[in-house]
């Protein structure tokens, strides 16, 4: 039996991570609906061991279901038949089991049917989800949008659109038009979709086209529509639940992609299509939309690593079995070397992810108690000191993570050689449905544009200075010099170039600042991993020297450039 | 329709679909330190046949019934995750060393202390490969037997129309209940554990269990009593003592082998009729075929 759970020992390590118990007491609230739920938790030590028993059924579902469905879904995909989306085979078994075990809606509240999950087991399933099957992930992945509903919407709505995720109910977050990708701001500016509202049946007609929606023929659907007449930015679009049921959408496309092949891609031809409206009037794009795509990054970030890991064992049974020159290809050192920054790679990752999550679910935890009571003062420092890291660590995790799942899956390829390049092995789909990691909710250029905000407010930097407090091993001790050292050197150059005192300047060395801070924080994090763990002390060694020594290029490039350099760079 | 009252039969058995080398030990009994133990997986088509019909047939309900020692508690939890009702294990020391013969029986007479309209077991075993305890069953309770069972097509009102999986083909036929099925490994996969109900059974336990462990469960067990898994014993059943264990069964293994096919040489034969021709003759006068 397959298990993606249990054959990986790591994540049992992240889930039991000692901020686990705050989160977890804040998320159950003294334990107190054991009373009223057989299967709420009765205390701590009961709410943890769930989360493990559950990971262990995503895990065997994922190993035994998913994973073995990937191939043929990524080769039937799903159809467009009569404008409804039909999924294909292998999709439509997937949530079926996944239906039946329970596992959509893992994070809603029990009175909506949910588990009650926090984020970091959430995000774990997610993980796992992915490794067996990245574009399924996202199907099953987008209950995100259940999350959104319970946050933002009427406890009408919530009664009416929440018990029906526990029943299988698929969602889709409605964004993107034709000529609003990265810049959501333009919705309706070219006039798409237009809201226009009723006040006797208090309901809004949606009109218009949205384009490369996943999951587009979904049952609920939020939509971001402008609601509010001659308005051309964000300030005048709302979000909208919408509901399959009333059979006013169209799906005239699916389109065809490099990867996530069976998860359907959908361009949407909304006419008078009634929907309710999401909270407040105008605040769609700028709160909801914001707070969607940010668990959403948080899920590309689960998914970026359920690849890697995926691509790493990929490559490491290829390397075991594949005999050149009479022997095993992985005793090579040009192979061994990939493998085990492969390996690396894969775990630091992981450990932002990991870090990240758990920053999320402290502070959602808040907002949610929030409403039931007052906040006493020191939980809302807390809270708002949670929100800001989680604030610059969710576009850090986007972009490293993305980016290291497709050199991952790249590497990968590479050492299967002239095989990998045909479709007969996994690695020639899992590295086409990495690609799309970087690209999607928010590019990597666009993390960047939100990560930095945390070198120049100097919030990477206060958080990296908590870091450098925690107390290692002796053995270890010269990695935190080494990490000392780095943040020494960070300083200078962020500090140099705001120095400048140019934005232009500041936006050209952006992602060579946030990558020097990612190397650093990524660095203490498998540095105190290793404490815990020695299974982890040869990735820190290893990706704390290599950091090292990127960044030391890096700020060599930063501190040998002149403003009048962007320049050069302008002349194509 | 009135309610089914459903018995599933499962075994614990030692996963013998992973065998290492260390699987047998030198006097050729099962090592089973070294295999893990799983719910057998015929029965587990069986779980799933049964609950479908409580699907079908609303207010019906799902009870297991287990012959083995305290560990095999972990197959009535395993029930109650995947939707069961509840269930009992049945154990004492008295049915160590049973064979068919004997399991049959003490099975048998559990299943007259309890309700039932159907019963329902995997076809065999995965330890044992015997087939025989399931239809040993329904003999013994003289109701009808239906084995080899692919899928219970319908429920009407006093009898079952079911499709059988054989050698060559299928067959559907139906019986009346109360009535027992042996289930085939070719019927629908086990649906999965359901989250919610993992974490509700999981603090399930047998009495015995209990006394392993240094928790108090008293009010657990008041307060939930779902969570305590019956036993019975052989005076619980009101079983004759020498019908049951070594005593009661006359199966006797004289020898166990460990049987190895290997290829000693190889035979090159062309796809040319007359080649074709010579080894069928062959293999005829050899006697592997005809």
């Amino acid at each position: 039996m397959e298990n993606f759970y249990t054959d990986n020992k790591d994540l049992k390590f992240h889930l039991n991570h000692p901020l686990m118990e705050k989160i977890v007491a804040l998320k159950e609230d003294n334990y107190k609906e054991a009373e009223e739920f057989d299967y709420a938790p009765m205390d701590f030590e009961d709410a943890m061991d769930s989360y493990d028993k559950v990971l262990e059924i995503i895990g065997e579902i994922s190993g035994e279901v998913i994973a073995p469905n990937a191939d043929s879904v990524d080769k039937e995909g799903p159809s467009l038949i009569d404008n409804e989306v039909k999924y294909a085979k292998g999709t439509q078994e997937n949530h079926e089991v996944l239906t039946k075990a329970g596992l959509i809606g893992m994070s809603l509240p029990r009175k909506y049917e949910g588990l009650n999950f926090p984020i970091v087991p959430y995000v774990m399933a997610a993980e796992i989800v992915s490794r067996a099957d990245a574009g399924f992930a996202n199907i099953w992945g987008l209950q995100d949008c259940a999350e959104t509903i319970h946050e933002f919407a009427s406890e009408e709505i919530k009664q009416e659109f929440l018990p029906r995720f526990n029943q299988g109910a698929t969602a889709a977050m409605v964004l993107t038009e034709p000529d609003a990708g990265s810049d959501l701001q333009a919705v309706q500016l070219k006039g798409t979709i237009n809201a226009s509202y009723d006040p006797d049946k208090d309901l809004y007609y949606l009109n218009g086209v949205k384009r490369f929606i996943t999951n587009g023929d979904a049952d609920i659907a939020l939509v971001l529509a402008r609601s509010e007449a001659d308005t051309t930015d964000g300030r005048g679009l709302s979000l909208f639940v919408y509901d399959r049921k009333d059979a006013s959408v169209k799906i005239r496309r699916i389109e065809n992609k490099l990867g996530i092949k069976g998860s359907p891609t959908c361009e949407m031809v909304f006419t008078n299509a009634p929907a309710k409206l999401v909270g407040d009037r105008k605040m769609g794009l700028i709160k909801y939309v914001m707070a969607l795509m940010n668990s959403a990054r948080l899920g590309i970030g689960a998914q970026s690593v359920g690849i890697a890991e995926a691509a790493y064992r990929e490559a490491l049974k290829y390397a075991k079995e594949r005999v050149q020159f009479g022997k095993a290809i992985i005793q090579f050192p040009a192979v061994y070397e990939m493998l085990t920054s492969m390996k690396v790679r894969t775990q630091a990752i992981r450990t932002l992810l990991y870090e990240t999550a758990r920053f999320v679910d402290v502070y959602k935890n808040y907002s949610f108690i929030s409403e039931k009571r007052q906040l006493e003062r020191e939980e809302r420092q807390e809270s708002k000191r949670y929100q800001r890291l989680a604030d610059i660590f969710t576009p850090l995790l986007k972009l490293i993570s993305s980016e290291y799942c497709n050199q991952i899956a790249y590497d990968s390829l590479q050492i299967h050689g002239g095989a990998g390049f045909m479709k007969d092995f996994p690695i020639e789909r899992i590295y086409r449905d990495a690609r799309i990691t970087t690209i999607y909710e928010g590019t990597s250029q666009l993390q960047v544009v939100a990560a930095i905000r945390g070198v120049t407010s100097g919030a990477f930097l206060n958080r990296i200075r908590e870091y450098e407090e925690i107390s290692v091993t002796p053995e270890l001790e010269y990695l935190r010099k080494y990490l000392i050292e780095m943040t020494r050197e960070y300083e200078q150059v962020s500090g140099w170039v705001a120095d400048q005192g140019d934005n232009e300047f500041v936006d050209f060395h952006a992602r060579r600042m946030v990558e020097m801070a990612g190397n650093i924080i990524i660095g203490y994090l498998l540095l105190h991993d290793s404490v815990k763990n020695d299974e982890f002390e040869r990735s820190a060694e290893i990706f704390i020297k290599q950091g090292k020594s990127e960044n030391a290029q890096k700020a060599d490039y930063i501190t040998s450039s002149e403003i009048k350099d962007l320049g050069i760079y302008r002349y194509v | 329709m009135k309610p089914l009252k459903i018995i599933v039969l499962a075994k614990q058995v030692p996963d013998t679909r992973n065998v290492g080398k260390d699987a047998m030990k030198a006097d050729g009994t099962v090592n089973r330190a070294a295999l893990e133990a799983i719910f057998n997986p015929e029965d587990l088509n069986a779980l799933e046949q049964a609950l479908r019909m409580k699907e079908r047939v609303p207010g019906s309900t799902v009870s297991l019934l287990t012959m083995g020692p305290g560990r095999a508690a972990d197959v009535i939890r395993e029930g109650l995750y995947r939707g069961a009702d509840g269930g009992i294990l049945l154990t004492d020391r008295k049915f160590a060393g049973s064979d068919t013969l004997a399991t049959s029986y003490a099975i048998s007479m559990a299943v007259k202390k309890m309700e039932y309209d159907i019963i329902i077991a995997g076809r065999q075993a995965i330890d044992g490969d015997t087939a025989q305890v399931g239809p040993q069953v329904a003999e013994k309770l003289q109701i009808p037997q239906v084995t080899y069972v692919e899928e219970i097509e319908k429920v009407d009102k006093g009898y079952l129309t079911i499709r059988r999986r054989l050698d060559n083909g299928v067959e559907h036929v139906k019986t009346p209940f109360p009535a027992l099925l042996t289930v085939h490994s070719s019927a629908s996969d086990c649906r999965p554990r359901i989250a919610r109900n993992v974490m509700k059974y999981k603090h399930a336990r047998t009495l015995t269990e209990l006394q392993d462990t240094t928790e108090d469960y008293t009010k657990m067990f008041h307060d939930r009593p779902y969570l305590k898994i019956r036993e019975m014993g052989v005076e619980e059943i009101g079983a004759d003592v020498e019908a049951l264990g070594l005593s009661g069964s006359p199966t006797k293994v004289k020898k166990i082998e460990s049987v190895v096919f290997k290829a000693k040489e190889a035979k090159v034969v062309q796809s040319e009729d007359k080649d074709i021709e010579k080894l069928i003759v062959e293999l005829i006068e050899n006697h592997t075929i005809g």
